[in-house]
């Protein structure tokens, strides 16, 4: 892979690794005794790792040109791969802290091992470890296809994937220490937010730089979605993480807001990183390997803009609904329920449009898993989406609000749609990459996809009867007026739910590990021959035709 | 518009773009959705003008139906209060006796005096106030403080060793460690504790250790526990001759109450849970009782 890279790339590799490993050591010396010094540890240690890779390959002969000719996959290749390591992890994390909540003493009496700083682990393994390594992956597959361009450059997609990776690994480790801003999905210290904020920039403008040179006149549906994901993500973590360090030499921060508005703040990020990062970047997934797999056109074109534009503008109101019967004005209160349920449209358009371009492949749908992979998922998109809008009205709220309901209702969301739509794409997208014919094994993507499937239904029944039955015990009065049931009784009342809910999680954990090993005998070839569809290169020498995108 | 081919499945031309294969159909957005969509606008503008909704500036709109979540919760907890008053106002009033030999007041004691305890006593009490390790079995009668309705309501209100400023303040010294006794009068006093029908296994020691720890006893002990070694609740020490162990009476835990002291802590209630839901609990943790005292 490093042959691949020009001269000057690895140089430039080199001198942007030194900078980091100063960073680092400033970050170890500035920080010792405290976390941020390991995390600089940690940076110098990558670092230089980084740079010993490099040097093995800095006098490697120049490459040749005929690279231009193909579509630059290398990070693609070494994003799967890191996608399901942490989808690995990070499921792994979420069957141990479900364990914890029906046998609590699962810790080992370890100060990193307790709930709080496990959780966090999962959830931001699975998230950011699985799911934005999948999107930053399939991006740049998606991005280069439909633009028949190439990158722009082979130095920034490194930077991008190994620099969030960075990011993802400074964000667990610091979990295990007790490193936290205590912020639902954005628990992670101020200098791991800057160094992302770095990274998602060189994001960004390899979209826009790829863009402008693409030879197609028009810019594919998938490709705006990619593009809302990225740009909106960038806006939701610098409003939301602006805060003030106690010292450089300390992982510790104030946030600028407080009060309410800080819980304001934390929700317009949190709902808008379920819309942009785990609705938006996956929907530009699905518009693009879904209608590859199936060999359909899309359903209609103008469903695909009014649900694009609709879906960006009503999410950005919605996050309020999280606050509902709290210190938050009533009327801001309103406002979230009211786009929530305006929401609900354009959500079930696309998964209506989804569902509807497998008209004339419901024959593949039943034979292929990997198709299936995707129709579940707009299945689940589309009873996720309900299910959201119906939680946002505030009576229903009232009593869904702080049970497993809420936990149920993400993981429909997190297992059904975003995993399942992932898989998905990474089956078509695997043998792609790896120019072979098939994947390894249908069979096992079918093992797989019943696995799922399995544990995302047990998940989330069990969820669904826990939560209502914590919801009602909790608002259940005696004829006296007083409340008939204390919390602890609720607590009993969950424990066959809860290990219902890691038995299901457990399987989900088992479809990723088969779907791992399977990816893994495809890259190492065996069976099939190599295939290299013709068409699979950009353009090089027409001049763009840009027009306008309608 | 550029118009593609016809796609033969659906009727429908595509838009005519191609990218990497894909192409897009250009099938009118089906009525249903402008519907759905004409429905939930309908609705949100029908909540907005009912409810408070927009900001303007330094206030917002207020909405016809005048409603406000502080004020409609107010309301909702003053009813409830008010519904309540019907029995909290005779449990005020009524003395204990009064409403221990009422059966409908003393339903309502054990309803309500259940969840109390639940959510606040639980946690070290345990669900069924059997206690364990460190906590006093409530079931087993109160021992230490007292077991009368008034004592069990005043130990809620400043609990013990609290921080509240009027505590009930109980220690068990650490006899071992600080040097008062030594090592042998130790094992001495334990196994004259441990025989004195709290366990099963006391009277097994040596019966010469056990003499010599009534020595220790008489000297050391006696004037928190007693003579009869039974507690005195003046001091909040207990009884050392049942088998209803706080810290446990086996060898190895009662070596260790006497060789490194104890000290309880319970937690005052008085800010924390109304008087009436205080005179409840005591009301409650007293019906609880297995053994009659
Ligand atoms: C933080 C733990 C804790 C909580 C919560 C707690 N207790 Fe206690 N309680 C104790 C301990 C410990 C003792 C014994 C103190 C000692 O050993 O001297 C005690 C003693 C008592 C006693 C006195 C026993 C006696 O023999 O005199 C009563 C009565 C009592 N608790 C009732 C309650 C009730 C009712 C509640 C709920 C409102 C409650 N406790 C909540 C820890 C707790
Ligand atoms: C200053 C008063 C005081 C003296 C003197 C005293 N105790 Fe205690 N003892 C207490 C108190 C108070 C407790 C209850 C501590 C608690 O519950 O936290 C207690 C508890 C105990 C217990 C634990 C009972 C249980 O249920 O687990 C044992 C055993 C005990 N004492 C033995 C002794 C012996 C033996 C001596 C003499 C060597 C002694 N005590 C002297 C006040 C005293």
């Amino acid at each position: 892979m490093l042959a691949q890279l020009t001269s000057g790339e690895r140089q430039l590799s080199i001198v942007v690794l030194i900078l980091m490993a100063m960073v680092g050591l400033a970050m170890a010396a500035a920080g010792r005794g405290d976390p941020i010094g390991v995390h600089g540890f940690i940076v110098v240690v990558a670092s230089v790792a980084m740079i010993f890779v490099m040097l093995s390959g800095l006098y490697a002969p120049e490459p040749s040109a005929e690279r231009l000719d193909h579509y630059y996959d290398d990070p693609s290749k070494v994003g799967v791969i890191l996608t399901m390591i942490w989808a690995m992890v990070g499921m792994f994390f979420g069957v141990w802290v479900a364990s914890l909540l029906a046998w609590p003493d699962l810790t080992f009496d370890a100060a990193w091992a307790s709930f709080g700083r496990l959780r966090p682990v999962h959830t931001s393994g699975v998230i950011f470890g699985f799911g934005g390594n999948a999107l930053i992956a399939t991006s740049f597959h998606v991005l280069q296809r439909t633009s028949r361009a190439r990158l722009p450059d082979q130095f920034s997609p490194w930077f991008v994937l190994l620099g969030y990776n960075l990011f993802c690994v400074l964000a667990a480790t610091g979990y295990f220490m007790g490193v936290t801003q205590s912020k639902e999905y954005a628990e992670p210290e101020w200098y791991a937010d800057i160094w992302l904020v770095i990274v998602w920039v060189v994001y960004f403008a390899i979209y826009i730089r790829t863009l402008a040179r693409r030879k197609e006149p028009h810019i594919y549906v998938a490709n705006w979605y990619y593009m809302a994901f990225i740009l909106v993500v960038a806006i939701l973590h610098i409003v939301n993480n602006l805060a003030v360090p106690v010292s450089f030499g300390h992982a510790k921060s104030y946030s600028a807001f407080s009060g309410v508005q800080d819980a304001m703040t934390q929700w317009w990020y949190g709902h808008n990183a379920v819309a942009f990062f785990l609705t938006s970047g996956f929907l530009g997934m699905m518009y693009y390997y879904l209608p590859k797999r199936a060999g359909r056109p899309i359903y209609s074109y103008r469903l695909s803009i009014i649900s694009f534009w609709g879906i960006t503008f009503m999410y950005m109101w919605a996050g309020s609904h999280h606050l509902h019967y709290t210190a938050l004005p009533e009327w801001v209160q309103t406002l979230g329920m009211t786009f929530s349920l305006v929401l609900l449209v354009p959500s079930w358009a696309s998964a209506g449009n989804a569902l509807a371009t497998l008209n004339g492949a419901w024959h593949k749908v039943r034979d292929d898993a990997t198709l299936r992979f995707m129709m579940a998922a707009a299945v689940f998109y589309g009873l996720t989406t309900f299910e959201g809008s119906f939680m946002a009205i505030r009576p229903v709220n009232a009593l869904s609000h702080y049970t497993d309901w809420t936990v149920g209702h993400v993981h429909a969301g997190a297992l059904g749609w975003v995993a399942l739509i992932t898989f998905g794409s990474i089956y078509c997208l695997v043998p792609a990459l790896w120019k072979r014919e098939r994947m390894y094994s249908a069979k096992l993507i079918e093992v797989h996809f019943w696995l799922a499937i399995s544990g995302t239904v047990i998940y989330v029944f069990a969820m669904w009867n826990s939560g209502i039955l914590q919801g009602l015990m909790w608002r259940t009065y005696n004829e006296n007026g007083t409340l008939t049931y204390s919390f602890i009784e609720s607590m009993v009342a969950m424990h066959p739910y809860y290990i219902a809910r890691a038995f299901g999680g457990l399987l989900f954990l088992l479809g990723a590990i088969t779907g791992s090993y399977n990816i893994l005998m495809t890259i190492r070839g065996h069976s099939q021959a190599a295939l290299q569809p013709s068409d699979d290169a950009p353009q090089r020498n027409l001049a763009p035709v840009a027009q306008p995108a309608e | 518009m550029e118009i593609g081919e016809r796609d033969p499945v659906t009727g429908q031309v595509t838009t005519g773009h191609e990218w990497n294969g894909i192409k897009e159909l250009y099938t009118p957005v089906p009525r249903i959705v402008f519907f759905f969509l004409a429905t939930t606008i309908l609705f949100a503008v029908c909540y907005w003008v009912l409810m408070p909704a927009w900001p303007l500036g330094k206030t917002y709109t207020k909405g016809l139906l005048g409603i406000d979540q502080k004020t409609s919760v107010d309301r909702l907890v003053k009813d409830a209060t008010l519904e309540r008053s019907a029995w909290t106002q005779k449990i005020d009033q009524m003395d204990f006796a009064a409403i221990q030999a009422d059966p409908s007041m003393m339903k309502i004691v054990e309803e309500t005096g259940h969840t109390l305890f639940g959510d606040n006593c639980a946690a070290c009490h345990g669900t069924k106030a059997t206690g364990g390790p460190g906590f006093p079995n409530l079931t087993a009668g109160i021992r230490l403080w007292g077991g009368d309705p008034k004592t069990i309501l005043e130990t809620l209100r400043v609990g013990i060793n609290s921080t509240h400023p009027d505590t009930r303040t109980s220690q068990m010294l650490a006899f071992g460690r600080d040097g008062v006794i030594d090592s042998k009068q130790l094992a001495d006093v334990v196994a004259y504790v441990r025989s004195l029908g709290g366990t099963t296994d006391g009277l097994d020691a040596d019966p010469q250790s056990i003499a010599a720890g009534q020595d220790v006893f008489k000297q050391n002990c006696i004037a928190c526990h007693g003579d009869d070694a039974k507690g005195k609740r003046d001091v909040g020490a207990p009884d050392l001759t049942d088998n209803n162990w706080i810290y446990g009476g086996d060898l190895q835990s009662v070596t260790t109450t006497v060789y490194g002291g104890r000290q309880g802590y319970m937690p005052h209630w008085e800010q924390r849970l109304s008087a009436t839901q205080r005179k409840i609990l005591a009301l409650y943790v007293l019906s609880l009782r297995k053994v009659p005292q």
